[in-house]
């Protein structure tokens, strides 16, 4: 039960094969039988899982059943859910229930999902790791050794382990690709704008964006189609038609033109991650796509201008923990001033307080047009590389992440050598483009993910590439080995 | 760019976070080496380059200036650390 994709789930649902409540029910068992040894989950909700599940087979039984209802995924811990604790990974959040859901709950609510639980995180999203969350680490299910990046780490180990069949994400610098790519399942970052913010803890607003994390790009298409849409809650929500992500899946991509950006392939590649990249590039020119070597010449300095951007927005957006509504509060202040730095200073973890202070140092008086501005600027620059290239090719191909899965502790000590694993989804971010990790093949035993970057609102046309690659290869059907299940 | 213990208190300050003393040379480092990752910035000549404040140059949608939501007061205070009379709590602030 627990091998089967979204499509096959749907199709047994269907059919009568089984319940909703029989999947749910496998789900939650699998869980509990892990005892989350992988620490996927902060949040396990069984009683509500099986609610929901329970409801969507009545909709069933009463001939009102959806593409995806009574279906099982799980939500990354940065959206809140009614009436379920949402902590976004930090101990400022530890007693946070939400009074309300995010626009992406409810859709997934009305399009009958059934909800497993809340998944782990890098604190407010905030790394590549996981390392980062107030639960501890979520460990990769392919080596438990190692990171499952993040910051949706909890949700890209929860599907590869076959704790949940597919999971929500959010990714600001590649926080749901790179772990996706680590993990070795298929995770896509919609254009900005495509899916609501509403309800989803901001980190950097202007580069925050929701999108779906499932073992195939088929499979993405569907849960892409229930996430995405306008919202007036969120005000650069894009007001644009949705399509059927799944409608162009099956088209051939004979003539697709393929950029390969050079400065993806540089120095900072690991060389087994290339060997696997340029292997996957192979078989798409054999599937008669055309490949065009580009030049994105503003790609170094991608993280040095998020690094500005990024942590400018964060301090701003996460002042309003504040100690006083909601959230951690400190024993006995002195005076106000104590209260709201006790309360911050207690609330946030190491790597929180590092992009705050960035952040406020950056916005500071006098710092305004050295930083923020340049960056702004930068931005621009980096955004128009991309607009050049999309003069000449369909997509944009490279590795997602220059290493594979790395060894706990490794990046923690230096945060400079963490940010580098985000150098190649991070542009994609600063320009709002779409972007897609799948399942390329493997380093000695741990995934590699390769990398398609599209134009704007063409994420049927990364779905429909990634479907075709799917359909010829097996790596996103590979599944880890656990002793523990 | 390195800073120097004093830049250190003086931002948290700003930001108001309490950082322990003891924590202190370790943040100096590590913002340090942000700040040097960030200057590579500085490389890039962008004079006359337009700042890019949304991915698609989109402006601020606005909407009328009407009530769209209910009073839900008690609801939300629910999660609230002190409250009385329907008033958040904090500690005295003019006495």
């Amino acid at each position: 039960m627990h091998n089967k994709t979204l499509v096959e789930l749907a199709k047994g649902l269907e059919s009568g094969e089984f319940s909703s409540e029989e999947v749910t029910q496998h789900y939650l068992d699998r869980i509990e039988r892990s005892a989350d040894s992988l620490n996927c989950y902060i949040t396990v909700t069984p009683e509500l899982a099986i609610q929901q599940a329970q409801a969507a087979d009545q909709r069933r039984a009463n001939g009102e059943a959806g593409r995806l209802t009574g279906v099982p995924i799980a939500h990354k811990d940065i959206f809140c859910t009614k009436n379920i604790k949402t902590s976004c990974g930090s101990k400022m959040l530890d007693n946070f229930v939400s009074p309300y859901d995010a626009s992406v709950v409810v859709n997934c609510k009305q399009s009958q999902l059934v909800t497993l639980g809340k998944t782990n995180m890098d604190e407010f999203a905030m790394g590549s790791s996981n390392e980062t969350s107030y639960y501890g680490s979520v460990k990769n299910p392919w080596n438990v050794e190692r990171v499952p990046g993040g910051s949706s780490g909890g949700s890209a180990a929860a599907v590869a382990a076959r704790l949940a069949p597919a999971a929500t994400g959010t990714d600001t610098g590649g926080s749901i690709r790179q772990p996706a790519a680590l993990c070795g399942i298929t995770g896509l970052k919609p254009t900005y704008g495509r899916v609501s913010r509403y309800g989803m803890i901001a980190f950097a607003s202007s580069l925050d964006q929701a999108g779906p994390m499932t073992r195939t790009a088929e499979d993405a298409a569907l849960l892409l189609n229930v996430m995405s849409g306008f919202d007036e809650k969120d005000s650069t929500s894009v007001d644009s038609p949705v399509p059927d992500y799944t409608a162009s899946l099956h088209h051939s991509i004979k003539g697709l033109k393929i950029g390969l950006p050079k400065e993806y392939f540089d120095g900072g590649l690991n060389q087994g991650v290339a060997s696997v990249i340029d292997d996957a590039i192979k078989h798409y020119q054999s599937m008669g796509a055309e490949l065009v070597e580009i030049s994105l010449p503003n790609t170094k300095t991608a993280v040095s201008t998020y690094y500005v951007v990024a942590p400018a927005e964060c301090s701003s957006n996460l002042s309003r923990f504040d100690g006083v509504r909601f959230g951690h509060r400190c024993e006995s202040p002195k005076d106000l001033e104590d209260f709201y730095k006790r309360s911050r200073g207690e609330g946030f973890g190491p790597e929180v307080k590092r992009r705050i202070l960035i952040g406020a140092y950056v916005l500071s008086a006098g710092y305004y047009d050295a930083y923020y501005l340049k960056s702004q600027k930068l931005r621009r620059l980096i955004s128009d590389d991309f607009k050049q290239a999309f003069q000449d090719v369909d997509v944009i191909m490279g590795p997602t992440s220059p290493t594979t899965a790395f060894k706990f502790g490794e990046r923690m000590e230096d945060p400079v050598s963490m940010y580098l694993s985000d150098a190649y989804t991070i542009a994609t971010n600063l320009a709002g483009l779409p972007g897609i990790s799948i399942p390329a093949g493997f380093v000695d035993g741990l995934p590699v993910g390769l990398q398609i970057i599209g134009n704007y609102f063409k994420e049927a046309q990364l779905l429909n590439v990634s479907h075709q690659y799917q359909r010829e290869t097996d790596w996103h059907r590979k599944a880890p080995v656990m002793d523990i299940l | 760019m390195t800073l120097k213990k004093q830049d250190v208190e003086n931002i948290a300050h700003l930001a108001r976070l309490a950082i322990n003393q003891a924590d202190i040379p370790s943040y100096v480092q590590n913002l340090s080496d942000i700040l040097a990752l960030v200057e590579q910035m500085g490389a890039i000549d962008t004079e006359g380059v337009t700042p890019m404040a949304h991915p698609l140059d989109a402006v601020q949608r606005l909407r009328p200036d009407i009530v769209s939501e209910s009073n839900q007061r008690d609801y939300f205070q629910q999660i609230a650390p002190q409250t009385e009379a329907g008033l958040y709590l904090v500690p005295k602030v003019i006495e």
